[in-house]
């Protein structure tokens, strides 16, 4: 590098430009934070959608499944499994109806044994998902 | 070794690898559970294998970080420790907590683990990297203050320079982040914004600040390279890394629920975020062929010159290849994801903990470098590692590509297991690469042990 850039210039660049775009990224946060309300579906948000979030997060359906396309990539995306199912009571069945010791030789969902408030629940919680504004993603049913 | 209280170094690093080991095999059964689905179910299913090897990566990575930073402090600062019985007892208490929360994944159902440990008082758990008890995530709070305080203590008290700044600026961001670990509110949208906070400003931030130092602190020593010229080189990559990366959050933002512009800032910044590690990639070459001195550990060399290579490829090729928000709409959540992570991660921060192992361990057991047969034997590991890593990082991309293509893009998407089937062969060769990984694995730690009797001429 030639001495006309010296260090003193890039320590300048590193403060500077770190700086400016942090408090960029901190002012683009709060916007997005003030428009959520017309976006995430919040009105959907029940007692038991928040009980469903908790049966999803202590059973760490995350470890295996997407939701909105976040999550391990070893199970379906789940954002839009209500639509992809047709109904809230198809999603429940299928939960229920997981063999608790699996299914020889193929991927299975382990059976939780989850009591029929939390099902709910969780079907609930995975239709609330279904509603927030993802800019048309996931490109099709599919997830 | 300069100073006696370096040595702590050792511990963190002899943990590091360990903790590493189980990851790989943690990794190599998950390989196998995604083409033979019912392998070990229901007594360790996907989740809980996958659990344990992404913690235990972040675990030992961060051992591996603070080992760095125990060994390079006090020769920066040209000082003891500020506290060394402080660094040994974090040592034992993340060590214990850390065993602890992985016998807790593999011992109870996950469900019981929160009822355990009184989740309900806090939930924090079920998220994605961040399943640890809310317990254990006060614990990391507390390792890391007590460890920033202690190499904190170090800087300031002794000489200040370039190179621990940038690693104490990194430790604080570190500490810092993690603390939105802690905000789980029901709203999805918020939930998921604020993790990538702890996530991404971790991986595509200040880690790579840690990265950086820890580098120039291998380069300097390794090279002989005057300081002035490498802290430039270091200023220079992370102004680049953090003027592209904060603002290149917004490519997590696209499909969650966040307003469409973060697509315009997502992709465009993250587009820059390759800069940064190409420039590394420079600096690390650059560095080696004006070297001054040719330092007798030529493995410490490769490994410097590997990370920055792999780094470059891993998170700088292989995250453009997905991240331009037109693109990223049909390859979100897929096998190219899975692809870009594994190569990044091990391109830039096991590669980067491996190159001040392999720097520092040596002296640490007296000597300023291995023997020959040790060497070679560590270049092994270091090409079977990483080759077969690249493979992996190939075989996912072809599975990655198949699966967009089958279940997004075609005019008759599948669904998603009919498609897991289809691109079932691409998980078979993934699968033996990881083997091959593993091999390197066990072959790295094999050199630890290679008799020390023939002396190395510098």
């Amino acid at each position: 590098m030639k001495e006309t850039f010296t260090k003193g210039m890039a320590r300048n660049i590193y403060y500077g430009g770190s700086l400016f775009f942090l408090l960029l990224f901190f002012a683009l946060s709060f916007d997005t934070v003030s428009e959520l309300p017309d976006r995430d579906n919040r009105a959907a948000i029940t007692e038991s959608v928040e009980l469903g979030k908790k049966v999803w997060e202590v059973n760490n359906c995350i470890g295996c499944h997407t939701l909105l396309g976040e999550g391990a990539y070893f199970a379906p995306e789940l954002g839009n499994v209500v639509k992809r199912y047709g109904s809230k009571a198809a999603v429940k069945a299928f939960i229920m109806s997981r063999p608790a010791a699996g299914v020889p030789g193929r991927r299975s969902m382990p059976q939780f044994g989850l009591s029929e408030e939390e099902l709910q629940g969780v079907a609930d919680f995975l239709e609330y998902v279904g509603g927030i504004n993802t800019e048309n993603w996931p490109p099709n049913i599919q997830g | 070794m300069k100073y006696q209280s370096q040595s702590v170094a050792k511990l963190y690093f002899i943990a590091a690898i360990g903790l590493f080991v189980g990851q790989i095999l943690f990794g190599v059964t998950m390989g196998l559970q995604y083409v033979m689905g019912d392998f070990l179910f229901p007594y360790i299913p996907f989740n809980v294998a996958r659990m344990v090897h992404t913690n235990l990566l972040i675990v030992w990575l961060l051992f591996g970080f603070m080992g760095a930073a125990y060994y390079l402090v006090p020769e920066e600062a040209e000082r003891e420790l500020y506290a060394p019985w402080l660094a040994k007892l974090m040592f034992w208490i993340f060590l214990v907590a850390g065993a602890a929360t992985i016998l807790g994944y593999l011992l109870v159902p996950y469900a019981e683990l929160a009822k355990l440990t009184m989740n309900d008082l806090l939930p924090t758990m079920g998220r994605e990297f961040l399943e640890q008890p809310t317990i254990t995530k006060v614990g990391i709070v507390i390792v890391a203050l007590s460890f920033l305080f202690n190499v904190g203590m170090t800087v300031l008290t002794g000489r200040k320079t370039v190179v621990t700044i940038v690693l104490l600026t990194g430790l604080t961001g570190l500490a810092v982040f993690f603390l939105f670990a802690f905000y789980n509110p029901v709203n999805v949208v918020l939930d998921k914004f604020f993790w990538w906070w702890v996530v991404h400003l971790w991986v595509e931030g200040v880690w790579e600040l840690i990265m950086g130092a820890i580098l120039a602190f291998v380069l300097i020593k390794i090279t002989g390279v005057d300081r002035e010229v490498i802290e430039k080189w270091l200023y220079i990559i992370i102004a680049l890394t953090l003027i592209s990366g904060i603002i290149g959050t917004g490519h997590h933002y696209f499909w969650i629920g966040a307003p469409g512009y973060w697509q315009w800032f997502g992709s465009i910044f993250s587009a820059l975020e390759p800069i940064p590690f190409f420039v590394m990639t420079l600096f690390a070459f650059n560095m080696v062929n004006k070297r001054r001195r040719e330092h007798p550990n030529k493995v410490a060399t490769l490994w410097a010159l590997g990370t920055a290579v792999m780094a470059f490829l891993g998170a700088g090729v292989w995250g453009f290849l997905h991240t331009l928000s037109p693109v990223n709409y049909y390859t979100h959540g897929t096998q190219i994801t899975a692809a870009h992570g594994h190569m990044a991660f091990y391109g830039a921060y096991v590669m980067i903990v491996l190159t001040i192992i392999s720097y520092s361990m040596p002296i640490m057991r007296g000597r300023t470098a291995n023997g020959p047969k040790s060497q070679v034997m560590e270049m092994w590991s270091f090409w079977l590692m990483t080759v077969s890593m690249v493979f992996i990082t190939l075989f996912l991309t072809g599975a990655g590509i198949l699966q967009v293509y089958l279940q997004r893009y075609s005019d008759t998407p599948l669904g998603f297991m009919v498609v897991q089937d289809k691109i079932e062969l691409f998980y078979w060769l993934r699968e033996i690469a990881g083997v091959i990984f593993l091999i390197g694995l066990i072959l790295y730690i094999m050199s630890f042990f290679v008799k020390h009797d023939d002396e190395v001429t510098a």
